[in-house]
């Protein structure tokens, strides 16, 4: 398949653009494979795209239920940063951040990974101290972090609200120049694409609706397309864990599955350019290279699994966002949809072998999958290769919680909807 | 959303805060069971459909009560004060 | 004058005139006009630039589905860009902009864009702008510099940084029966209803019912259409169980039949009258829904498809009956159904000249052709448009046999000359509310079009929402409709009488004119036809996919015009049926709403402020304020000239030298009673309560269920079964929910009973050597020495009549004294004490003060329980009850937690002479440049005025074992690097001498 670049466009832009081939195949499932994912979204994808690159393993297939990317990688707000308080989180989303200065290139597939830069808005001098630590854990684990007064931080976001009279005035505020946004659809299908010409089948439609196992070994999958076997399962699918584990006897798992919504405005000129984060509430906002303002707030704060979400959460996003921008209160909505969260129980992610043999387990992203798609694909895909985890994801086991090494960024403790 | 509360009648979701899952099995506080204790505090069975939970009138009359919801649709299946329902966390 | 404006008939008032601006050029229109058919009655055709090609565009629909037509309204000192002129509503003064066009819509530099047409093709920027892998412009740079201009050309309209200087309403609303749209079916299902008892509300998104009754050109019962339902929406608004809205567009279908809706109240005059809102955001909750939303007529997609003066048929027909607009003077029809006939004839019949019918089909009725030759031609059937002429106005247009069955053109193109196109390829039923409320839309391959799912919340449709689009099926669907919903069975009775009969709107399965040229599907994000073939070519071919990489209806209209001929195209080329290709999901809002709308009330007052009783004294004193969550809490008491370090040092100083006072109301306060409320706290806490006196306080620590501190504070036995429970400002909330859960869910056997008290007493601390004797100098009705109250102690009295209670207890380490008194009193009881306190120079303190005092005495707050820490860690052990269990008991001996290389709480003075910092780390080794790694960091700082140093409380790997060792402060943030050691942090009075004394 030929590479993407200014001169393929050319050239097919002169034989009428017909000769475009499809960015990935559309292979029937084998009976067997070395290594089956489950989930064609974001993780699964860069999953497999590093099982190929990284560890030479071509024998696998991504399994989507619908059409690939059709989860939560294309339903989140695009931002990526690695802006974390505790090590095990700075190091890991640092190594994500890393993957992601480079994405383009390596999966020839323009990302659109821009570092326009995420700014943390504090509005109390309790939360500049907060976020003053965060900022200096993150320059201790070698990662870019900014403090910005009001004043700098009136100049870099006009339209801002930073006056002394706002209901939570801007005290300060902690700037990773390095975070931005990314095309959410064009990580999928990036890593998609440069799955496939590596070999990986990247089968859609194909539901797994049970496992197979030889004792408690897991051997396969059974399928809306018929059974296939695989010596490795490898379980990607964010909101719906526990509901495909459930398939395999897993009855209870630290995830509990709450429905986020994202909004967007109708498209507008140049209006802010970085990603600002609300510190009196929760709220972040971006622009997108179409013009329109794409921001989220809070979860509903209920279990779903219905990718949709109620008016209270809608009602309040709005008003913070209005409270930040009193100029955006003129502009529309122009549509809001909802994403299925896999909400652990400390708000940090759980990358490991197991809770089988034969299955390795990829979940509870909370918000902050996205980011991450990178980092989880990569390490998971050499937890799957090696049966032992990358440093990077060792911290991040399913028996940290009986232990009680938690890795806990907010400090909310074990209420998923607070993460 | 709306949840018909025993007390107050059928109210907006905003008036409430959610308390999650209701089938959880606490263990006496005097156990020292910590297989026990983890399963309680950091697992859930997060189940696509019914799920049983509790709903504090927070906005209203402050009562816990248990809901059971369908988390595919949001159908509202039952609601009862949290003191009377059998199970659960008091069990 | 109005070129365009036909001579009589419409329904505008002519003897109105109203004047207004477009681009800058004074224009009038009169009452009754949107601002599009204004414009197009001055002979305006030319209304917007698209999206990508900046191709120039007119307006297409009539309607809430324009595509194009967008415009920037000026309004109030603002702008508000991306409002379609079909829905803006003329007044005097109205100013109106073009949008994304640079110099002028007219002449358009982002035009050329237009050369690079295939190079910038759907999904291009996937392929390329990746830049070099090395060099300067190696990484994200080369993007994010393409990305720059890419932005600037990107995005439609431009906003303000000015606030909106608007207020919003939001209102609810209750009722039996919510009927969205105001057309034939919705009003006939409203008086079914309301004839019924039920409760009644109606929205209608214009701002006159009857929908397509107004400008059908049919009559009812012998009357125009327009003025039947004008008397049947008059007989509605007299009844009081019934509410119209008009100007309301119900956006959003949530659960449990809660509906969201806009009411734009004052969009239609220059500006709101004082105190009114601009816009009212509705959440309404209906036992049952009537979708009656009517349907949206679907363009034909062709080469050239998108030139100014082509538009919809059914707008065509709207332009004339409705405003009075002829938009051209040569008009052409192309369609594939019987409805554009309607619209021909009616065009003819209101002055227009109808140059051509164009049907790709090979048959037609006996209506349509009764209806061709009252507009005067003789259709072309079995021809199909191929292209079009004309710079920024329609010339001519190109025609070419068709065959519908197989799709091939055949023979010469024939050229027509025209100034005006009007397309029908059919209608669509309004669907959104009914796949926002949970299903998706059914496909029907006769009717070819999406028909609703089965309902999954209690909703009714009724007229061509069903995908009966004749008058009388909407006459009778809709009173069907409202009997349903109470509950009645359907009516035989007899149905006003139409005229003239209702044809069949069947189209012709062909939504595509295949040729060559650049056919667009959607318009304003210039979305083709050969798009949606190569996003097919390039893998991209199930609906979602289709949506994502073309953009095709992702743009402000959502793809109201666009969806269904691009599903078509995309089943096309698959060689499948258009529900094979899907359906996507809609979302709401069903049209663009307000950002300030959904704040409503909370645009500028974002959430409740919570003053203390003695608010306003603290402000006369020239307090300087601090936000605490919702709080307002006096930070310093500045005298002039003062920074706010010289104040709280002052401040500090003076409780440890005499005498201060320190607003404390906003602690949590909960009344803990009932037999069981000392088993109760004894569960609660870690440590006992059920030993504690009655008339004794005793300091309590909180853990959460998985072993980590939650919060701490005092809890008072006031008697035997009466306890109340202090908290943690910020936590006083999550502890109250928590203490009640607790009771509701774990215990409820337990006889308790919590009442949140917080904002029932005023609280002031006294702290300092001479706070007996301030207490003393005020205190009636009981003695205040050491033995009457002890440490802990506490007693009942008056201050100046007012009764007050008193608990011995300090938090800076002094003898203090926390004297709460009914809120009503509180600055009463206050000022008492600042008098009783001048003798002995009382100095009231304000938050710093007090965290400088509790810093030197070593008191942990949030910025140390800061929900990762146990009590281990903070050296709370001593309050761990070894005795009985107790809420966190269970967990709280993980092996990771008593690890003994956690971070734990420690003391560290400043070894330079410098500031710490709040959030700065903790380093062994290192320097400015290299900070190496972290081993902890600072959770407050102050400077002392006890140890006369800046000193802080710090959690540090390791805790004591770190005592007496030194460090270095590293806080690259703020650039500060220096040295520190790290010592106890009981930094004042260890053994307490002071406060016991």
């Amino acid at each position: 398949m030929a590479e993407y670049s200014a001169l393929s466009l050319f050239k097919n832009a002169f034989s009428g653009n017909r000769d475009w081939k499809p960015a990935w195949r559309k292979p029937d499932p084998k009976p067997s494979y070395d290594v089956i994912i489950i989930g064609g979204g974001g993780h699964g994808l860069a999953t497999a795209y590093y099982l190929a690159a990284e560890h030479g393993i071509t024998n696998v297939a991504v399994l989507e239920k619908g059409w690939l990317g059709s989860g939560n990688i294309g339903r989140n707000t695009t931002i990526v940063r690695s802006n974390y308080l505790l090590p095990e989180s700075v190091r890991f989303y640092e190594f994500s951040m890393k993957l992601w200065e480079n994405l383009s290139h390596e999966l020839n597939y323009n990302v659109m990974f821009s570092q326009r830069g995420v700014l943390n808005l504090a509005h109390s001098p309790g939360q500049a101290d907060a976020f003053i630590r965060r900022g200096n854990a993150m320059r201790h684990g070698g990662v870019d972090a900014e403090w910005l007064t009001p004043q700098q931080i009136a100049r870099k976001v006009p339209g801002l609200d930073t006056s002394k009279s706002a209901r939570f005035p801007v005290v300060g505020g902690l700037l990773q120049p390095r975070a931005g946004t990314a095309r959410h659809d064009a990580v999928a299908w990036g890593y998609a694409r440069a799955a496939d010409r590596r070999g990986v089948d990247l089968i859609e439609n194909c539901e797994v609706t049970g496992f197979l196992r030889e004792g408690d070994q897991i051997t396969g999958v059974s399928t809306a397309r018929g059974d296939i076997r695989a010596k490795k399962v490898a379980l990607a699918v964010a909101g719906s864990t526990s509901h495909v584990l459930q398939r395999a006897g897993i009855e209870r798992l630290p995830i509990e599955s709450h429905v986020l919504q994202a909004f967007v405005s109708e498209a507008i000129k140049p209006f802010v350019d970085c990603v600002v984060t609300f510190g009196a509430g929760h709220l972040y906002m971006s622009q997108s290279d179409k013009g329109g303002l794409v921001f989220g707030g809070s979860l509903d704060f209920y279990n779903s699994y219905a990718q949709r979400g109620n008016l209270p959460t809608v009602e309040d996003v709005m008003s913070e966002i209005c409270a930040m921008f009193p100029s955006v209160a003129r502009l529309r909505l122009l549509r809001s949809w909802g994403g299925v969260m896999d909400m652990s129980m400390d708000g940090s992610p759980i990358i490991t072998k197991g809770p089988l043999p034969g299955l390795y387990l990829n979940c509870g992203w909370c918000y902050g999958g996205f980011k991450a798609t990178p980092a989880s694909g990569y390490s998971f895909a050499w937890t799957i290769a090696r049966d032992e985890p990358h440093a990077i994801n060792a911290p991040f086991t399913l028996s940290r919680f009986e232990r009680g090494a938690v890795i806990d960024e907010t400090g909310h403790g074990p209420t998923p909807k607070l993460h | 959303m709306l949840i018909d509360c025993p007390h107050c009648g059928s109210r907006d979701l905003a008036e409430f805060s959610y308390q999650g899952d209701a089938t959880r099995a606490r263990p006496d506080l005097a156990s020292t069971d910590t297989k026990a204790w983890l399963d309680y505090v950091y697992n859930r069975p997060n189940p696509a459909g019914r799920h049983r939970e509790f709903w504090q009138h927070a906005g209203g009359c402050r009562a816990h009560l248990v809901v059971e919801r369908d988390t595919l649709t949001h159908e509202i299946l039952t609601v009862a004060f949290a003191r009377d329902a059998a199970g659960g966390d008091a069990a | 004058m109005s070129p365009r404006r036909t001579s009589a008939g419409g329904l505008i008032d002519r003897t109105r005139t109203i004047r207004f601006t477009f681009d800058g050029e004074s224009l009038t229109g009169h009452a009754g006009d949107t601002l599009a058919s204004a414009l197009l009655a001055s002979g305006i055709s030319l209304m917007g630039r698209s999206f990508k090609y900046h191709r120039p565009r007119g307006v297409f629909t009539a309607g809430i589905d324009e595509p194009n037509a967008l415009v920037t309204l000026l309004r109030e000192g603002v702008r508000e860009p991306n409002i379609p002129a079909t829905q803006i509503q003329i007044y005097d003064g109205l100013r109106a902009e073009s949008q994304n066009r640079f110099p002028s819509l007219a002449w358009d530099i982002g035009a050329v864009n237009q050369l690079g047409g295939r190079l910038l093709g759907a999904g291009f920027y996937y392929k390329t702008f990746m830049g070099p892998v090395m060099g300067p412009l190696k990484g994200t740079r080369f993007w994010m510099m393409c990305e720059h201009f890419i932005r600037r050309a990107a995005g439609l309209g431009r906003a303000d940084f000015e606030p909106d200087p608007s207020h919003y309403e939001q209102t609810n609303a209750f009722c039996d029966v919510l009927i969205v749209g105001g057309g034939i079916a919705g009003l006939m299902a409203a008086e079914a209803a309301a004839k019924a008892g039920k409760r009644v509300i109606l929205a209608e998104q214009e701002p006159i019912t009857g929908g397509f009754a107004r400008w059908s050109g049919e009559t009812i019962e012998g009357k125009p259409a327009h003025e039947w339902v004008s008397n049947l929406t008059a007989r509605l608004a007299s009844l009081d169980h019934v509410r119209l809205l008009t100007r309301t567009a119900v956006w959003g279908y949530y659960d449990g039949n809660t509906l969201a809706a806009l009411e734009r109240v004052n969009d239609h005059v220059a500006r709101p009258p004082k105190g009114h809102p601009r816009q009212r955001h509705w959440t309404i909750r209906a036992t049952d829904v009537v979708l009656a939303t009517g349907a949206l007529e679907r363009p034909i997609v062709f080469p050239g498809n998108d030139r100014p003066g082509i538009m919809l048929a059914g707008a065509m027909r709207r332009y004339a009956e409705e405003f009075g607009v002829l938009p051209g003077s040569r008009t052409i029809f192309f369609t594939n159904n019987d409805s554009a006939y309607e619209a021909a004839a009616n065009l003819r019949r209101a002055g227009g000249h109808v140059a051509a019918i164009v049907d790709v089909r090979a048959k037609i009725s006996s209506a349509a052709s009764e209806l061709a030759t009252a507009a005067g031609v003789s259709p072309l059937i079995g021809h199909a448009i191929v292209g079009s002429r004309g710079g920024k106005a329609l010339s001519r247009v190109f025609v070419q046999a068709f065959d519908a069955a197989s799709g091939t053109l055949s023979g010469d193109a024939r050229q027509l000359e025209c100034d005006s196109l009007a397309v029908s390829g059919g209608w669509q039923p309004v669907l959104h509310l009914a796949s926002q409320a949970g299903a998706k839309p059914v496909w029907d391959g006769e009717k070819q079009a999406f028909l609703p799912p089965p309902p999954t919340q209690r909703w009714t449709g009724a007229g061509a929402f069903l995908g009966k689009f004749g008058t009388t099926d909407a006459l009778a669907s809709g009173r069907d409709a409202g009997l349903k919903c109470a509950g009645k069975r359907a009516s035989r009775g007899q149905l006003p009488a139409i005229a003239p009969e209702a044809l069949d709107l069947t189209p012709a399965p062909v939504l595509e004119i295949r040729a060559r040229g650049r056919a667009f599907v959607d318009f304003q994000h210039d979305v083709t036809a050969d798009d949606v073939r190569l996003a097919h070519r390039e893998g991209f071919v199930s609906v979602e996919h289709l949506k994502r990489y073309t953009t095709l209806g992702m743009a402000t209209d959502q793809g109201k015009t666009s969806n269904v001929p691009g599903l078509a195209i995309m089943a096309t080329a698959r060689g499948i049926t258009i529900p094979e290709v899907g359906t996507t999901r809609f979302r709401p809002p069903y049209s663009p709403v307000a950002i300030g709308a959904l704040a409503a009330e909370r645009y500028g007052d974002l959430k409740p402020e919570r003053y203390t009783p003695m608010h306003d004294w603290h402000v006369e004193r020239g307090a300087e304020m601090t936000p605490a969550g919702l709080w307002n809490r006096p930070l310093i008491y500045a005298a002039a000239g003062e920074t706010v370090e010289q104040a709280y040092i002052r401040e500090a100083a003076a409780v440890r030298r005499s005498v201060g006072i320190v607003d404390v109301s906003t602690l949590g306060k909960i009344a803990v009673k009932g037999p069981d409320a000392a088993t109760f706290l004894d569960r609660v806490y870690t440590n006992t309560f059920s030993t504690l006196k009655v008339g004794k306080a005793r300091y309590g620590l909180m853990l959460r269920e998985d072993g980590i501190a939650f919060d701490d504070g005092t809890t008072w036995r006031l008697g035997e079964t009466n306890f109340l429970v202090t908290t943690t400002t910020a936590n006083a909330g999550a502890v109250m929910q928590h203490l009640e859960y607790c009771l509701d869910i774990l215990w409820p056997e337990l006889k308790v009973h919590l009442t949140s008290v917080t904002d029932q007493w005023a609280g002031a601390a006294i702290a300092g050597p001479k706070a007996r004797a301030v207490l003393e100098g005020c205190v009636t009705g009981t003695k205040v020495d050491n033995e009457t109250l002890p440490f802990m102690g506490i007693v009942h009295g008056q201050i100046d009549r007012a009764p007050v209670m008193i608990c011995r207890l300090s938090f800076s380490g002094e003898l203090a004294y926390e004297v709460y008194s009914g809120a009503g009193h509180g600055t009463h009881v206050w000022e008492t004490l600042m008098e009783a306190g001048e003798p002995f120079d009382i100095t009231p303190y304000g938050m710093e003060a007090l965290g400088a005092l509790r810093i030197e005495k070593g008191h942990v707050t949030g910025a140390e329980i800061d929900g990762r820490t146990t009590a281990r860690d903070l050296y709370l052990d001593w309050m761990l009850s070894k005795k009985k269990p107790f809420i966190g008991s269970g967990l709280m001996d993980r092996p990771a937690l008593i690890d003994k290389n956690r971070l734990r709480l420690v003391g560290v003075i400043s070894l330079d002479g410098q500031k710490l910092g709040g959030g700065a780390h903790l380093v062994e080794r290192g320097s400015a440049d290299e900070p190496g790694e972290s081993i902890g960091h600072v959770t407050a700082f102050c400077y002392s005025p006890t140890l006369q140093n800046y000193i802080g409380l710090a959690l540090v790997r390791g805790g004591k074992l770190r005592h007496g060792t030194r460090a270095y402060l590293s806080d690259p943030l703020r650039g500060r690097f220096g040295q520190v050691e790290i010592v106890s942090h009981h930094f004042f009075d260890p053994d307490g001498e002071r406060m016991h004394g």
